[in-house]
Protein backbone atom coordinates (compact mmCIF):
# COMPACT_ATOMS: atom_id res chain seq x y z
CA UNK A 1 0.00 0.00 0.00
CA UNK A 2 2.77 2.43 0.89
CA UNK A 3 4.33 1.88 -2.51
CA UNK A 4 1.32 3.00 -4.56
CA UNK A 5 -0.42 5.67 -2.50
CA UNK A 6 0.82 9.23 -2.81
CA UNK A 7 1.02 10.68 0.66
CA UNK A 8 -0.45 14.11 1.23
CA UNK A 9 0.84 14.66 4.70
CA UNK A 10 -2.66 15.09 6.04
CA UNK A 11 -3.13 11.56 7.39
CA UNK A 12 -5.08 11.57 10.60
CA UNK A 13 -6.12 15.20 10.16
CA UNK A 14 -9.63 16.44 9.21
CA UNK A 15 -9.01 16.47 5.47
CA UNK A 16 -7.00 13.29 5.40
CA UNK A 17 -9.95 11.23 4.17
CA UNK A 18 -11.77 8.38 5.78
CA UNK A 19 -13.87 10.68 7.94
CA UNK A 20 -17.50 9.84 8.49
CA UNK A 21 -19.07 12.95 9.98
CA UNK A 22 -22.55 11.46 9.60
CA UNK A 23 -21.38 8.12 11.03
CA UNK A 24 -22.60 6.31 7.94
CA UNK A 25 -20.33 4.52 5.49
CA UNK A 26 -19.92 5.78 1.93
CA UNK A 27 -22.15 3.08 0.44
CA UNK A 28 -24.97 3.73 2.86
CA UNK A 29 -24.78 7.48 2.27
CA UNK A 30 -25.02 6.98 -1.47
CA UNK A 31 -28.00 4.67 -1.03
CA UNK A 32 -29.69 7.41 0.98
CA UNK A 33 -28.85 10.01 -1.68
CA UNK A 34 -30.46 7.76 -4.27
CA UNK A 35 -33.51 7.10 -2.11
CA UNK A 36 -34.14 10.80 -1.49
CA UNK A 37 -33.92 11.64 -5.20
CA UNK A 38 -36.10 8.67 -6.12
CA UNK A 39 -38.63 9.73 -3.49
CA UNK A 40 -38.79 13.13 -5.19
CA UNK A 41 -39.40 11.45 -8.55
CA UNK A 42 -42.27 9.41 -7.15
CA UNK A 43 -43.78 12.44 -5.44
CA UNK A 44 -43.59 14.23 -8.78
CA UNK A 45 -45.71 11.48 -10.34
CA UNK A 46 -48.16 11.34 -7.46
CA UNK A 47 -48.51 15.13 -7.37
CA UNK A 48 -49.17 15.11 -11.13
CA UNK A 49 -51.85 12.50 -10.48
CA UNK A 50 -53.30 14.83 -7.83
CA UNK A 51 -53.27 17.69 -10.34
CA UNK A 52 -55.27 15.70 -12.91
CA UNK A 53 -57.61 14.48 -10.27
CA UNK A 54 -58.34 17.99 -9.01
CA UNK A 55 -58.85 19.02 -12.62
CA UNK A 56 -61.55 16.35 -13.05
CA UNK A 57 -62.65 16.35 -9.42
CA UNK A 58 -66.36 15.93 -10.24
CA UNK A 59 -65.95 13.06 -12.67
CA UNK A 60 -62.97 10.98 -11.52
CA UNK A 61 -63.49 7.18 -11.42
CA UNK A 62 -64.26 5.59 -8.06
CA UNK A 63 -61.39 3.22 -7.24
CA UNK A 64 -63.64 0.72 -5.43
CA UNK A 65 -65.56 0.13 -8.64
CA UNK A 66 -62.47 -0.25 -10.78
CA UNK A 67 -60.36 -2.55 -8.60
CA UNK A 68 -62.86 -5.07 -7.31
CA UNK A 69 -61.48 -8.41 -8.43
CA UNK A 70 -60.19 -11.20 -6.26
CA UNK A 71 -58.66 -14.49 -7.48
CA UNK A 72 -61.16 -17.38 -7.66
CA UNK A 73 -64.05 -15.09 -6.77
CA UNK A 74 -65.31 -14.51 -10.23
CA UNK A 75 -68.03 -11.90 -10.51
CA UNK A 76 -67.99 -11.16 -6.79
CA UNK A 77 -67.64 -7.50 -5.92
CA UNK A 78 -64.53 -7.41 -3.69
CA UNK A 79 -63.41 -3.78 -3.48
CA UNK A 80 -59.79 -3.38 -2.46
CA UNK A 81 -59.32 -6.76 -0.77
CA UNK A 82 -56.75 -7.74 -3.34
CA UNK A 83 -54.71 -4.54 -3.07
CA UNK A 84 -54.86 -4.84 0.70
CA UNK A 85 -53.45 -8.35 0.37
CA UNK A 86 -50.67 -7.06 -1.90
CA UNK A 87 -49.87 -4.40 0.67
CA UNK A 88 -49.57 -7.05 3.36
CA UNK A 89 -47.29 -9.16 1.21
CA UNK A 90 -44.98 -6.22 0.63
CA UNK A 91 -44.97 -5.14 4.28
CA UNK A 92 -44.25 -8.69 5.34
CA UNK A 93 -41.36 -9.01 2.91
CA UNK A 94 -40.06 -5.78 4.41
CA UNK A 95 -40.21 -7.42 7.82
CA UNK A 96 -38.24 -10.47 6.69
CA UNK A 97 -35.70 -8.10 5.10
CA UNK A 98 -35.17 -6.19 8.32
CA UNK A 99 -34.86 -9.51 10.16
CA UNK A 100 -32.16 -10.51 7.66
CA UNK A 101 -30.31 -7.25 8.35
CA UNK A 102 -30.65 -7.91 12.07
CA UNK A 103 -29.25 -11.42 11.67
CA UNK A 104 -26.40 -9.96 9.60
CA UNK A 105 -25.41 -7.68 12.45
CA UNK A 106 -25.08 -10.78 14.61
CA UNK A 107 -23.08 -12.54 11.86
CA UNK A 108 -25.56 -15.40 11.64
CA UNK A 109 -25.19 -16.51 8.05
CA UNK A 110 -27.89 -19.20 8.15
CA UNK A 111 -30.53 -16.81 9.40
CA UNK A 112 -29.62 -14.17 6.82
CA UNK A 113 -30.08 -16.76 4.06
CA UNK A 114 -33.40 -17.89 5.51
CA UNK A 115 -34.90 -14.41 5.80
CA UNK A 116 -33.56 -13.12 2.48
CA UNK A 117 -35.08 -16.11 0.75
CA UNK A 118 -38.53 -15.21 2.04
CA UNK A 119 -38.01 -11.56 1.12
CA UNK A 120 -37.37 -12.58 -2.49
CA UNK A 121 -40.40 -14.87 -2.53
CA UNK A 122 -42.57 -12.03 -1.17
CA UNK A 123 -41.30 -9.70 -3.88
CA UNK A 124 -42.08 -12.24 -6.59
CA UNK A 125 -45.61 -12.80 -5.28
CA UNK A 126 -46.17 -9.05 -5.27
CA UNK A 127 -44.99 -8.77 -8.87
CA UNK A 128 -47.29 -11.59 -9.93
CA UNK A 129 -50.22 -9.93 -8.17
CA UNK A 130 -49.52 -6.69 -9.93
CA UNK A 131 -49.45 -8.46 -13.30
CA UNK A 132 -52.84 -9.97 -12.51
CA UNK A 133 -54.20 -6.58 -11.50
CA UNK A 134 -52.97 -5.09 -14.77
CA UNK A 135 -54.57 -7.93 -16.71
CA UNK A 136 -57.95 -7.22 -15.13
CA UNK A 137 -57.60 -3.52 -15.72
CA UNK A 138 -56.63 -3.95 -19.37
CA UNK A 139 -59.34 -6.51 -20.19
CA UNK A 140 -62.06 -4.59 -18.40
CA UNK A 141 -65.31 -6.01 -17.07
CA UNK A 142 -68.39 -4.26 -18.40
CA UNK A 143 -67.30 -2.10 -21.31
CA UNK A 144 -68.62 1.36 -22.05
CA UNK A 145 -69.57 3.76 -24.79
CA UNK A 146 -67.56 6.85 -25.66
CA UNK A 147 -69.10 10.19 -26.60
CA UNK A 148 -68.15 12.90 -29.08
CA UNK A 149 -66.78 14.95 -26.21
CA UNK A 150 -64.45 12.13 -25.20
CA UNK A 151 -66.47 11.10 -22.15
CA UNK A 152 -67.57 7.67 -21.05
CA UNK A 153 -71.13 6.40 -20.66
CA UNK A 154 -71.72 3.20 -18.72
CA UNK A 155 -74.80 0.99 -18.46
CA UNK A 156 -76.74 0.11 -15.32
CA UNK A 157 -80.02 -1.69 -14.62
CA UNK A 158 -82.92 -0.33 -12.56
CA UNK A 159 -81.21 -1.15 -9.28
CA UNK A 160 -78.02 0.60 -10.28
CA UNK A 161 -76.01 -2.57 -10.92
CA UNK A 162 -73.61 -2.40 -13.81
CA UNK A 163 -74.58 -4.16 -17.04
CA UNK A 164 -72.02 -5.50 -19.50
CA UNK A 165 -72.06 -4.71 -23.21
CA UNK A 166 -72.51 -8.40 -23.96
CA UNK A 167 -75.90 -8.37 -22.19
CA UNK A 168 -77.14 -5.39 -24.18
CA UNK A 169 -75.91 -5.76 -27.71
CA UNK A 170 -78.16 -7.10 -30.40
CA UNK A 171 -76.54 -8.84 -33.29
CA UNK A 172 -76.99 -6.89 -36.50
CA UNK A 173 -75.70 -8.79 -39.49
CA UNK A 174 -73.37 -6.54 -41.38
CA UNK A 175 -70.04 -6.28 -43.07
CA UNK A 176 -67.93 -5.48 -40.01
CA UNK A 177 -64.63 -6.76 -41.30
CA UNK A 178 -61.35 -5.59 -39.81
CA UNK A 179 -59.28 -3.75 -42.39
CA UNK A 180 -56.03 -5.66 -42.89
CA UNK A 181 -52.94 -4.93 -44.95
CA UNK A 182 -53.87 -7.53 -47.54
CA UNK A 183 -57.21 -5.94 -48.39
CA UNK A 184 -55.95 -2.35 -48.50
CA UNK A 185 -54.64 -0.26 -51.34
CA UNK A 186 -52.19 1.26 -48.91
CA UNK A 187 -50.09 -0.92 -46.57
CA UNK A 188 -51.87 0.02 -43.39
CA UNK A 189 -54.07 -1.81 -40.95
CA UNK A 190 -57.23 -0.37 -39.42
CA UNK A 191 -57.72 -0.22 -35.66
CA UNK A 192 -58.96 -3.46 -34.11
CA UNK A 193 -62.75 -3.65 -34.12
CA UNK A 194 -64.55 -3.86 -30.79
CA UNK A 195 -66.68 -6.95 -30.15
CA UNK A 196 -69.87 -4.98 -30.70
CA UNK A 197 -70.57 -2.02 -32.96
CA UNK A 198 -72.18 1.13 -31.62
CA UNK A 199 -75.27 0.40 -33.73
CA UNK A 200 -75.68 -2.99 -32.06
CA UNK A 201 -75.45 -1.36 -28.65
CA UNK A 202 -77.95 1.35 -29.60
CA UNK A 203 -80.43 -1.21 -30.95
CA UNK A 204 -80.09 -3.41 -27.88
CA UNK A 205 -80.47 -0.44 -25.58
CA UNK A 206 -83.64 0.73 -27.29
CA UNK A 207 -85.11 -2.77 -27.01
CA UNK A 208 -84.35 -3.24 -23.34
CA UNK A 209 -86.53 -1.00 -21.14
CA UNK A 210 -84.70 -1.77 -17.89
CA UNK A 211 -81.34 -0.37 -18.84
CA UNK A 212 -80.19 3.14 -18.00
CA UNK A 213 -77.14 5.22 -18.73
CA UNK A 214 -74.65 6.31 -16.12
CA UNK A 215 -72.43 9.34 -16.72
CA UNK A 216 -69.11 10.15 -15.10
CA UNK A 217 -70.44 13.12 -13.15
CA UNK A 218 -70.34 12.56 -9.39
CA UNK A 219 -73.39 13.39 -7.26
CA UNK A 220 -73.37 15.00 -3.84
CA UNK A 221 -73.24 11.51 -2.37
CA UNK A 222 -70.04 10.77 -4.25
CA UNK A 223 -71.74 8.34 -6.62
CA UNK A 224 -72.02 8.40 -10.39
CA UNK A 225 -75.10 10.07 -11.91
CA UNK A 226 -77.71 7.70 -13.36
CA UNK A 227 -79.88 9.25 -16.08
CA UNK A 228 -83.61 8.69 -16.57
CA UNK A 229 -84.74 6.36 -19.36
CA UNK A 230 -85.72 9.22 -21.72
CA UNK A 231 -82.60 11.16 -21.00
CA UNK A 232 -80.52 8.00 -21.51
CA UNK A 233 -82.07 7.29 -24.90
CA UNK A 234 -81.56 10.85 -26.05
CA UNK A 235 -77.94 10.97 -24.90
CA UNK A 236 -77.04 7.59 -26.36
CA UNK A 237 -78.57 8.37 -29.74
CA UNK A 238 -77.11 11.86 -30.10
CA UNK A 239 -73.71 11.62 -28.43
CA UNK A 240 -72.39 8.05 -28.43
CA UNK A 241 -69.81 7.40 -31.12
CA UNK A 242 -67.74 4.39 -30.12
CA UNK A 243 -67.48 1.25 -28.04
CA UNK A 244 -64.72 0.84 -25.46
CA UNK A 245 -63.71 -2.42 -23.84
CA UNK A 246 -61.05 -2.37 -21.16
CA UNK A 247 -58.31 0.19 -20.89
CA UNK A 248 -55.16 1.21 -22.67
CA UNK A 249 -53.16 4.42 -22.96
CA UNK A 250 -55.64 6.18 -25.24
CA UNK A 251 -59.03 4.96 -24.07
CA UNK A 252 -60.42 3.67 -20.86
CA UNK A 253 -63.81 2.19 -19.97
CA UNK A 254 -63.56 3.43 -16.38
CA UNK A 255 -63.33 7.17 -17.05
CA UNK A 256 -60.82 9.71 -18.35
CA UNK A 257 -57.90 8.12 -20.27
CA UNK A 258 -55.63 10.04 -17.87
CA UNK A 259 -56.72 7.70 -15.10
CA UNK A 260 -55.45 4.70 -17.01
CA UNK A 261 -52.27 6.54 -18.03
CA UNK A 262 -51.42 7.36 -14.44
CA UNK A 263 -52.32 3.86 -13.31
CA UNK A 264 -49.99 2.26 -15.84
CA UNK A 265 -47.25 4.79 -15.27
CA UNK A 266 -47.16 4.96 -11.48
CA UNK A 267 -47.83 1.31 -10.63
CA UNK A 268 -45.60 0.34 -13.54
CA UNK A 269 -42.74 2.49 -12.31
CA UNK A 270 -43.21 1.09 -8.83
CA UNK A 271 -43.40 -2.46 -10.20
CA UNK A 272 -40.15 -1.85 -12.06
CA UNK A 273 -38.56 -0.84 -8.75
CA UNK A 274 -39.84 -4.03 -7.16
CA UNK A 275 -38.43 -6.04 -10.06
CA UNK A 276 -34.99 -4.46 -9.76
CA UNK A 277 -35.20 -4.87 -5.97
CA UNK A 278 -35.87 -8.59 -6.40
CA UNK A 279 -32.92 -8.92 -8.82
CA UNK A 280 -30.53 -7.08 -6.49
CA UNK A 281 -31.81 -9.17 -3.58
CA UNK A 282 -31.10 -12.35 -5.54
CA UNK A 283 -27.53 -11.24 -6.26
CA UNK A 284 -26.91 -10.40 -2.61
CA UNK A 285 -28.62 -13.63 -1.56
CA UNK A 286 -26.13 -15.70 -3.55
CA UNK A 287 -23.26 -13.61 -2.20
CA UNK A 288 -24.44 -14.47 1.29
CA UNK A 289 -24.75 -18.15 0.37
CA UNK A 290 -21.19 -18.38 -0.95
CA UNK A 291 -19.94 -16.59 2.15
CA UNK A 292 -18.65 -13.32 0.66
CA UNK A 293 -19.82 -11.21 3.59
CA UNK A 294 -18.81 -13.81 6.15
CA UNK A 295 -15.23 -13.47 4.86
CA UNK A 296 -15.51 -9.68 4.65
CA UNK A 297 -16.53 -9.65 8.26
CA UNK A 298 -19.53 -7.39 7.71
CA UNK A 299 -23.04 -7.82 6.31
CA UNK A 300 -23.40 -4.14 5.47
CA UNK A 301 -24.25 -4.97 1.87
CA UNK A 302 -27.43 -6.70 3.10
CA UNK A 303 -28.25 -3.53 5.01
CA UNK A 304 -27.87 -1.41 1.86
CA UNK A 305 -30.19 -3.53 -0.31
CA UNK A 306 -32.46 -3.62 2.71
CA UNK A 307 -32.69 0.18 2.59
CA UNK A 308 -33.71 0.00 -1.05
CA UNK A 309 -36.27 -2.72 -0.37
CA UNK A 310 -37.87 -0.76 2.47
CA UNK A 311 -38.02 2.28 0.23
CA UNK A 312 -40.00 0.31 -2.35
CA UNK A 313 -42.40 -0.66 0.44
CA UNK A 314 -42.59 2.97 1.58
CA UNK A 315 -43.53 4.13 -1.91
CA UNK A 316 -46.22 1.46 -2.14
CA UNK A 317 -47.79 2.74 1.07
CA UNK A 318 -48.31 6.10 -0.64
CA UNK A 319 -49.42 4.64 -3.98
CA UNK A 320 -51.93 2.49 -2.10
CA UNK A 321 -53.37 5.52 -0.31
CA UNK A 322 -53.58 7.89 -3.24
CA UNK A 323 -54.62 5.43 -5.92
CA UNK A 324 -56.96 3.13 -4.07
CA UNK A 325 -58.18 4.84 -0.91
CA UNK A 326 -58.46 8.62 -1.23
CA UNK B 1 -11.83 -1.01 5.51
CA UNK B 2 -10.91 -1.42 9.11
CA UNK B 3 -13.64 0.64 10.64
CA UNK B 4 -15.64 -0.85 13.47
CA UNK B 5 -19.09 -1.60 12.09
CA UNK B 6 -19.77 -4.45 14.48
CA UNK B 7 -19.93 -2.26 17.58
CA UNK B 8 -22.00 -3.74 20.42
CA UNK B 9 -25.12 -4.45 18.36
CA UNK B 10 -28.10 -5.82 20.25
CA UNK B 11 -30.90 -7.67 18.52
CA UNK B 12 -34.05 -5.76 17.64
CA UNK B 13 -36.34 -8.64 16.71
CA UNK B 14 -38.95 -7.79 19.29
CA UNK B 15 -39.25 -4.19 18.09
CA UNK B 16 -39.45 -5.37 14.46
CA UNK B 17 -42.47 -7.56 15.22
CA UNK B 18 -44.15 -4.78 17.20
CA UNK B 19 -43.71 -2.39 14.26
CA UNK B 20 -45.10 -5.05 11.93
CA UNK B 21 -48.16 -5.33 14.15
CA UNK B 22 -48.62 -1.53 14.12
CA UNK B 23 -48.31 -1.38 10.32
CA UNK B 24 -50.79 -4.22 9.90
CA UNK B 25 -53.34 -2.64 12.20
CA UNK B 26 -53.04 0.72 10.40
CA UNK B 27 -53.53 -1.00 7.03
CA UNK B 28 -56.55 -2.95 8.27
CA UNK B 29 -58.12 0.25 9.63
CA UNK B 30 -57.52 1.98 6.28
CA UNK B 31 -59.05 -0.83 4.24
CA UNK B 32 -61.98 -1.15 6.64
CA UNK B 33 -62.74 2.59 6.44
CA UNK B 34 -62.24 2.48 2.67
CA UNK B 35 -64.85 -0.25 2.29
CA UNK B 36 -67.57 0.97 4.64
CA UNK B 37 -66.95 4.72 4.01
CA UNK B 38 -68.83 6.11 7.03
CA UNK B 39 -71.20 8.85 5.85
CA UNK B 40 -70.33 11.46 8.45
CA UNK B 41 -66.62 11.19 7.58
CA UNK B 42 -67.23 11.46 3.85
CA UNK B 43 -69.52 14.48 4.15
CA UNK B 44 -67.59 16.50 6.72
CA UNK B 45 -64.99 18.67 5.05
CA UNK B 46 -61.91 20.18 6.62
CA UNK B 47 -59.91 22.54 4.39
CA UNK B 48 -61.77 21.31 1.26
CA UNK B 49 -60.83 17.68 1.90
CA UNK B 50 -63.18 15.17 3.52
CA UNK B 51 -62.41 13.97 7.02
CA UNK B 52 -62.07 10.42 5.70
CA UNK B 53 -59.32 11.46 3.31
CA UNK B 54 -57.55 13.32 6.12
CA UNK B 55 -57.64 10.11 8.16
CA UNK B 56 -56.18 8.12 5.26
CA UNK B 57 -53.37 10.62 4.75
CA UNK B 58 -52.49 10.85 8.43
CA UNK B 59 -52.47 7.05 8.85
CA UNK B 60 -50.26 6.81 5.76
CA UNK B 61 -47.80 9.29 7.22
CA UNK B 62 -47.75 7.22 10.41
CA UNK B 63 -46.92 4.13 8.40
CA UNK B 64 -44.21 6.01 6.51
CA UNK B 65 -42.77 7.14 9.83
CA UNK B 66 -42.60 3.60 11.20
CA UNK B 67 -41.08 2.19 8.02
CA UNK B 68 -38.42 4.92 7.84
CA UNK B 69 -37.62 4.99 11.55
CA UNK B 70 -37.73 1.31 12.46
CA UNK B 71 -37.09 -0.59 9.22
CA UNK B 72 -34.75 1.84 7.48
CA UNK B 73 -33.20 2.47 10.88
CA UNK B 74 -33.31 6.27 10.69
CA UNK B 75 -33.78 6.34 14.45
CA UNK B 76 -30.24 5.00 14.81
CA UNK B 77 -28.61 7.49 12.44
CA UNK B 78 -27.09 10.77 13.62
CA UNK B 79 -29.33 13.80 13.73
CA UNK B 80 -27.65 15.51 10.78
CA UNK B 81 -28.23 12.65 8.36
CA UNK B 82 -31.78 12.15 9.55
CA UNK B 83 -32.66 15.81 9.09
CA UNK B 84 -30.97 16.02 5.69
CA UNK B 85 -33.13 13.14 4.49
CA UNK B 86 -36.45 14.03 6.09
CA UNK B 87 -36.56 17.80 5.69
CA UNK B 88 -35.35 17.81 2.08
CA UNK B 89 -38.27 15.59 1.18
CA UNK B 90 -40.82 17.30 3.38
CA UNK B 91 -40.10 20.83 2.10
CA UNK B 92 -39.87 20.00 -1.59
CA UNK B 93 -42.83 17.64 -1.63
CA UNK B 94 -45.13 19.96 0.34
CA UNK B 95 -44.31 22.79 -2.05
CA UNK B 96 -44.90 20.63 -5.11
CA UNK B 97 -48.23 19.33 -3.80
CA UNK B 98 -49.41 22.80 -2.85
CA UNK B 99 -48.58 24.34 -6.20
CA UNK B 100 -49.95 21.50 -8.36
CA UNK B 101 -53.19 20.98 -6.48
CA UNK B 102 -53.91 24.72 -6.49
CA UNK B 103 -53.35 24.76 -10.23
CA UNK B 104 -55.53 21.68 -10.76
CA UNK B 105 -58.34 23.29 -8.81
CA UNK B 106 -58.01 26.43 -10.93
CA UNK B 107 -58.20 24.46 -14.20
CA UNK B 108 -61.31 22.74 -12.86
CA UNK B 109 -62.89 26.16 -12.19
CA UNK B 110 -62.07 27.28 -15.70
CA UNK B 111 -63.65 24.17 -17.20
CA UNK B 112 -66.78 24.71 -15.15
CA UNK B 113 -67.32 28.42 -15.66
CA UNK B 114 -65.78 29.07 -19.04
CA UNK B 115 -67.89 29.95 -22.07
CA UNK B 116 -66.31 27.18 -24.09
CA UNK B 117 -68.12 23.87 -23.67
CA UNK B 118 -65.73 20.94 -23.25
CA UNK B 119 -68.43 18.26 -23.02
CA UNK B 120 -70.21 18.66 -26.34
Amino acid sequence: MDATVVRTGTEGKSWGGGNEPLKASYGKMMMWFFIVSDALTFSGFLAAYGFSRFKFIDSWPIADEVFNHFPFLHGVDAPMYYVALMTFILIFSSVTMVLAVDAGHQMKKGKVIFYMFFTIIGGLIFLGSQAWEWKNFITGTYGAVSTKGGNILQFVDNEGHRVALADIAQTIPGERVPHTRESGVWFEEGAALPTYSIEEIKAGFAANENILLRTQALTEEGEKTVLSRDESLRKLNTEAVGVIEGANLSQNEYGPPLFADFFFFITGFHGFHVLSGVLINIIIFFNVVIGTYERRGSYEMVEKVGLYWHFVDLVWVFVFTFFYLV
Amino acid sequence: MAHETAHHYESNTKRIWIVFAILSVLTIVEVFLGIIKPGFLVHTDLFSLSLLNWIFIILTLFKAYYIAWAFMHLEGEVKGLRRAIVWTGVFLISYLIFILLTEGDYVNEVFKTNHVAWDF
